[in-house]
Formats: C-alpha cells, sequence, structure tokens
C-alpha cells in the first residue's frame, strides 16, 4: 500500500520530465550535443577531405555518417549510460536508414524536374508530333498525354466493376472451392509480366480480328489485365476491413443483403477502395512494353479512337524519343516523364478529394 | 403493437455442433424478459433465433417453432428480412453507421431500403425515436453531426433510436450496456422499462443486478457440461427467481456459487 502510494507521484514526474529519472546513473548529453556534434564531423570530415584533394561527397556522407555514430555512442557511454549510448546508436542508425530511403527518391525528383523543366511549356503540352522530324526543335506529347488518358480510362472502366464486384463476391459471398480457385488466379495474375499481358492480347486480337489490327483498346484490355488483379486485392482487403457489427446493424433493421452491401459496406470503405483503385492505375500508367505491342510506338498524330489506328501514350513517347538519341529527344523524353508524374499525383490528389468526400466522419 | 412470442422445442445447431438444446417458453408482450446465464451457454444465440440473425453465421440452423402471435417466423415462405423489421435488435457494442450522420442513422431502416418519406414525415420520425430513446435533449442541436461522434451510452441510445425507428414489436436486445459506465447503464435501464410500455422486451444480460432491477421475468440458462449443449434451466417471475428458485443450479448462479 505504502509503496504504490510513494511509487504514483515519483512515476508520473519521471513521465513529464525523463531527465529527472533518478534511476539513471550518469548524467543526460546537452540537447545541442548530437547537432553540434554532426555539424563538427561535417566540418571536420570536409576538411580533411579537401586538405588531401580527395574531395567526394558520398565520401564525406560515410565519414560523417560512422563518425557521428562512434562520437555520439562514446560521448553517451561516457557521460550518460550504456542504455542511453544504445538508444543513440539506434537512433543514428535510424535515421541514416530514413535518409538513405529518401536519396533516390529525391534524386530522381531533382532530376525529372531539372531536365524536364527546359521542355515542358504550354506548346509542348498542346502539340502532337505529326510532320516533326526527331530533330526539329518542335513537336510535343499532346498525342501521347491524348492516349495515356483514353488507354488507362478504358482500362480503368473495364477493371474498376470487374476488380471490385470480383472482392465483393470474396468478401460477402464466396464460400469453399470457387472463393479458393478466384483467390489463387488472382494472386497468380499478379504476378504476371507485363509483357506476357501486352503479348497474350496481340495473341487475342489476331484471333478476333486478324493480324495487325491491333488499337488502342487492345493496350487497355492488357493494361486491365494487369490491373484486375490489384483491384481486387486491395478492394478485399478494405472490405473486410468494415467491422461485421455494421452489418449485423443494417440486418437487424431489416435491410435485404444486397442493399447493406450497397449502402452500407461500400460507403464505409470507399476511402480505402479509391486509394487502392488509385495505386492500381499508377501501377499501370507507367506500363511501356504492353503498350508497344499493343498499341504501338509509332504513332505520332493525334488519335481519339480507341478502336481504329496506332495510339501513342507517355511512357511509349518516352522509350521511342530516348531511342532516338539526339538531344532534342533526350529533352522531349524528360518533358514527358515530368508530364506523366504530374498527371499521376493529379490522379492522388482527385483521389483525395473523393475519399474526403465520402469518408466516414467521427469528428463531433 | 406488442406481440407475444412463443418458442416451442427449439435446438440450434452450428453445421452439426448442438449449441441449444430444446427450449420451449413464452414470452409475453408488454414485459421485459431477462436471459442470464454463464457465458457460452447459449443465451445470446437463442436470442439471435428469434429474429432469424443467427442466419447471418455460415452453417447455423435451426429445428422447432418460434411463433410471433399467431405468424411462424420460420415457415416456409417467410422473408427472414421481414422477421428482423418486426422484430429489432441491439447490439453489445453500439454500432452506428459511421458514413451516417445522427439523423440519418436514426432512419437508417428507412433510408436503407429505399423507402421514400417527406422531410416532415422524417422530422417526425425522427424526434420520435429519439424522444423515446431519451436522446432527444441532448442531440437536438446537431443532428447532422456524425453519430460516432456521440459518447458509447449516447450511441447506444442512438442505436436503441434506430431498432425503434422502424416500429418494431419486440426489441431484442444483447447485452446492451456491457460496455457502458454505470450511468449510461441507468439511462438505458430507465429507457428498457419505459420501452416496455410498447413493446416486448427481450435482454441478455451478464448483470444480475440489472436482470433483477429491469425484468419481469427471469429464464436462467446453463451448460448441461462442457462441450454439451446450452439448455433453459428454469423460468419464472425475476422476483421468484432471485429468492425462491425451482433448481439447484439457478441457486448456485445467482448467490454466485456457481460451478
Amino acid at each position: 500500500m505504502s509503496a504504490s502510494t510513494q511509487l504514483s507521484p515519483s512515476s508520473t514526474e519521471g513521465g513529464s520530465t525523463p531527465s529527472a529519472n533518478t534511476l539513471s546513473l550518469g548524467g543526460t548529453l546537452p540537447k545541442p550535443m548530437p547537432p553540434a556534434t554532426l555539424a563538427a564531423i561535417v566540418v571536420l570530415g570536409a576538411g580533411t577531405l579537401y586538405a588531401l584533394d580527395a574531395w567526394s561527397l558520398p565520401m564525406l556522407a560515410v565519414i560523417t555518417i560512422v563518425g557521428y555514430m562512434v562520437a555520439i555512442t562514446t560521448a553517451s557511454a561516457f557521460y550518460e549510460n550504456g542504455r542511453k549510448a544504445k538508444d543513440r546508436l539506434v537512433t543514428a542508425v535510424v535515421y541514416t536508414c530514413f535518409a538513405l530511403a529518401m536519396v533516390p527518391l529525391v534524386s530522381v525528383l531533382w532530376t525529372v524536374l531539372s531536365s524536364g523543366l527546359v521542355r515542358l511549356d504550354g506548346y509542348f503540352l498542346q502539340v502532337s508530333m505529326n510532320g516533326v522530324t526527331p530533330s526539329m526543335d518542335a513537336g510535343g506529347a499532346y498525342h501521347a498525354i491524348v492516349g495515356t488518358l483514353m488507354i488507362t480510362g478504358f482500362a480503368a472502366v473495364v477493371s474498376i466493376p470487374i476488380g471490385l464486384l470480383t472482392a465483393v463476391y470474396l468478401v460477402e459471398y464466396g464460400r469453399g472451392r470457387l472463393k479458393q480457385a478466384i483467390t489463387f488466379f488472382v494472386d497468380v495474375m499478379t504476378g504476371i509480366p507485363s509483357i506476357v499481358a501486352g503479348l497474350f492480347v496481340v495473341a487475342l486480337w489476331i484471333m478476333l480480328f486478324g493480324p495487325g489490327k491491333t488499337n488502342g483498346a487492345a493496350g487497355a484490355i492488357a493494361l486491365s489485365v494487369l490491373m484486375i488483379p490489384v483491384v481486387v486485392r486491395s478492394c478485399e482487403e478494405m472490405l473486410r476491413l468494415v467491422p461485421n457489427e455494421l452489418r449485423e446493424a443494417s440486418y437487424a433493421l431489416g435491410v435485404p443483403k444486397w442493399l447493406t452491401i450497397v449502402k452500407v459496406v461500400l460507403p464505409t470503405a470507399i476511402a480505402g477502395i479509391t486509394t487502392g483503385i488509385m495505386l492500381a492505375l499508377a501501377r499501370v500508367i507507367g506500363e511501356t512494353a504492353p503498350l508497344i505491342l499493343t498499341a504501338g510506338s509509332s504513332a505520332v498524330a493525334i488519335n481519339w479512337n480507341l478502336f481504329e489506328g496506332q495510339m501513342m501514350s507517355l511512357p511509349v513517347f518516352i522509350y521511342s524519343q530516348v531511342r532516338m538519341g539526339g538531344a532534342i529527344n533526350y529533352e522531349r523524353a524528360w518533358a514527358a516523364a515530368l508530364t506523366l508524374i504530374i498527371v499521376v499525383m493529379l490522379l492522388f490528389f482527385a483521389a483525395r478529394m473523393i475519399s474526403r468526400l465520402f469518408a466516414p466522419k467521427l469528428g463531433r | 403493437m406488442a406481440k407475444r412470442i412463443d418458442v416451442s422445442g427449439l435446438h440450434v445447431y452450428y453445421g452439426d455442433f448442438l449449441a441449444v438444446e430444446d427450449v420451449s417458453m413464452t414470452i409475453e408482450p408488454r414485459s421485459v424478459t431477462a436471459f442470464i446465464g454463464s457465458s457460452g451457454c447459449g443465451k445470446s444465440t437463442f436470442l439471435r433465433t428469434l429474429n432469424r440473425m443467427h442466419e447471418v453465421t455460415p452453417g447455423a440452423r435451426v429445428q422447432g417453432k418460434v411463433m410471433l402471435d399467431d405468424q411462424d417466423v420460420y415457415g416456409p415462405e417467410v422473408d427472414p428480412v421481414a422477421v428482423r423489421r418486426e422484430v429489432g435488435m441491439v447490439f453489445q457494442r453500439p454500432n452506428p453507421f459511421p458514413t451516417m450522420s445522427i439523423y440519418d442513422n436514426v432512419i437508417a431502416g428507412s433510408k436503407l431500403n429505399n423507402q421514400r418519406m417527406s422531410k416532415a414525415v422524417a422530422d417526425e420520425t425522427v424526434e420520435n425515436a429519439l424522444r423515446g430513446a431519451n436522446l432527444w435533449e441532448e442531440v437536438k442541436d446537431r443532428l447532422n453531426k456524425p453519430g460516432a461522434g456521440l459518447s458509447g451510452g449516447q450511441q447506444q441510445r442512438l442505436c436503441i433510436a434506430r431498432a425503434i425507428a422502424v416500429e418494431p414489436s419486440v426489441l431484442l436486445m444483447d447485452e446492451p450496456c456491457s460496455a457502458l459506465d454505470p450511468i449510461s447503464t441507468l439511462a438505458i435501464e430507465d429507457l428498457i422499462s419505459k420501452l416496455k410500455e410498447n413493446y416486448t422486451i427481450v435482454i441478455v444480460t451478464h448483470n444480475m443486478q440489472q436482470a433483477a432491477r429491469v425484468s419481469d421475468v427471469t429464464a436462467f440458462f446453463n451448460l448441461a457440461g462442457t462441450g454439451k449443449p446450452g439448455k433453459l434451466i428454469e423460468m419464472g417471475e425475476t422476483n421468484r427467481i432471485f429468492t425462491n428458485p425451482e433448481k439447484k443450479e439457478t441457486e448456485n448462479y445467482i448467490t454466485g456459487r456457481f460451478g
């Protein structure tokens, strides 16, 4: 009894000011110490490398990381205690990993931005490559933007209903063998290489319409082969997250099962479902291989018709421009890459808006 | 409006497993009947067979007869959805629909069934149901706020309002207070005593004081043994069950000398 009354005030004190922990054996390093150490090591390392005439940024990074870990751990072990030294070391390791993960991301964004902005302007977005020779200082990606939007749009129109309804079947109705079989094949489909999907559609089109008849729609079908399994899996996870109590509440009000799914389950999961669909779209919007096989890689004019003739898309545009190899082609490729990233970001932004609009509201 | 429930020779199975064995009872209209008994003795399972909610669980089935006045709940031409409109249910954990406002939650029964309702009728239904659930004064100024923003006790009363808004004749409550604090519990118990003027109420509870406070009739369920089906041991007026039970098992349970 007395022990507990003594313990409670000291433990709350310890919670508010960790430095006043009476159990710690050593002191505490002053707060500005870690950043100061880091800065000192950066300056020292840079100076040494400069003096030795061996300047390189990666080398400086390695020296800084190793040096900081050694310095802070030693200092902490000396002034604080073993437990805190370990804490500081692991903190340093975690931050390092975070920084390493950010390096490629930032680097890609920076490269695309700096190289893409050279040519990305209103003109580039508004003209096609029709009548432009590869080395001419003219032309743009309008036909590729139209193609990408048409093809992925059609792929989405095909895949979203199929994928979502499959997920509804798996979660709400499916039982036994059939459910297992569908789950298995969806898993297998997730692993199909995109070029195989392209080949499959080429073969299908030859069978249905004869050789050389591939078009934008063929590209869209190839993309939906890739997209459907991703939509099924993500929607399935989201539908499983809807608490069973909500379904029961709805049944108990005398609401039939299909209305319960349409009006309770789907609205509750809508935020996750839109995010999942957007991820699936983002996965296929950058696909190149199946589109080269199906929608073609030589279209230069704007084509609004999915069912007639070749259709350019942004990834294929990038690919074919890089293949041409001139300086101006590289500029076009980078500008198209930046355009593609912007399109994807706009999609994600739209998805956020949609899910915010429908998401369950928890505020007061 | 309240209806009598007549159960005779009811067995409940989960697949091949017999969960509840041979229950017969009569539940009087305009009364509160409490089911007590240890966990897993089948009282919730039995409760769910009264509005065919057990059919939601794969493999669950019943044998026997349940009559709602003169209508056979398990008759071949009876739609379980129609039964559930007649026999409402309130669950253990408050479960308002998170996508809906308080207002929409109350009229969810009509809204989810795509029934058209004029604004005036809807307003009146909402106010009556919320007054009936003793929640009107607390929420009348924020009917358009989400139902999930209320406190646990308020949410449970919202669920009761939602259940009575479809005007059932029977209200089943599956441990409606087990997730609530004593004050909210008191509010719900007051509400139950008020609701019994118009409805037949069946309540499952783990709290014997609660059964003693709110119910007119108490039914005691118990397992015949581990792995054996649950059974109705004794049923009678609450006063008598708690003061002078006929069976030894009932006495052991209510005096806490169980097992």
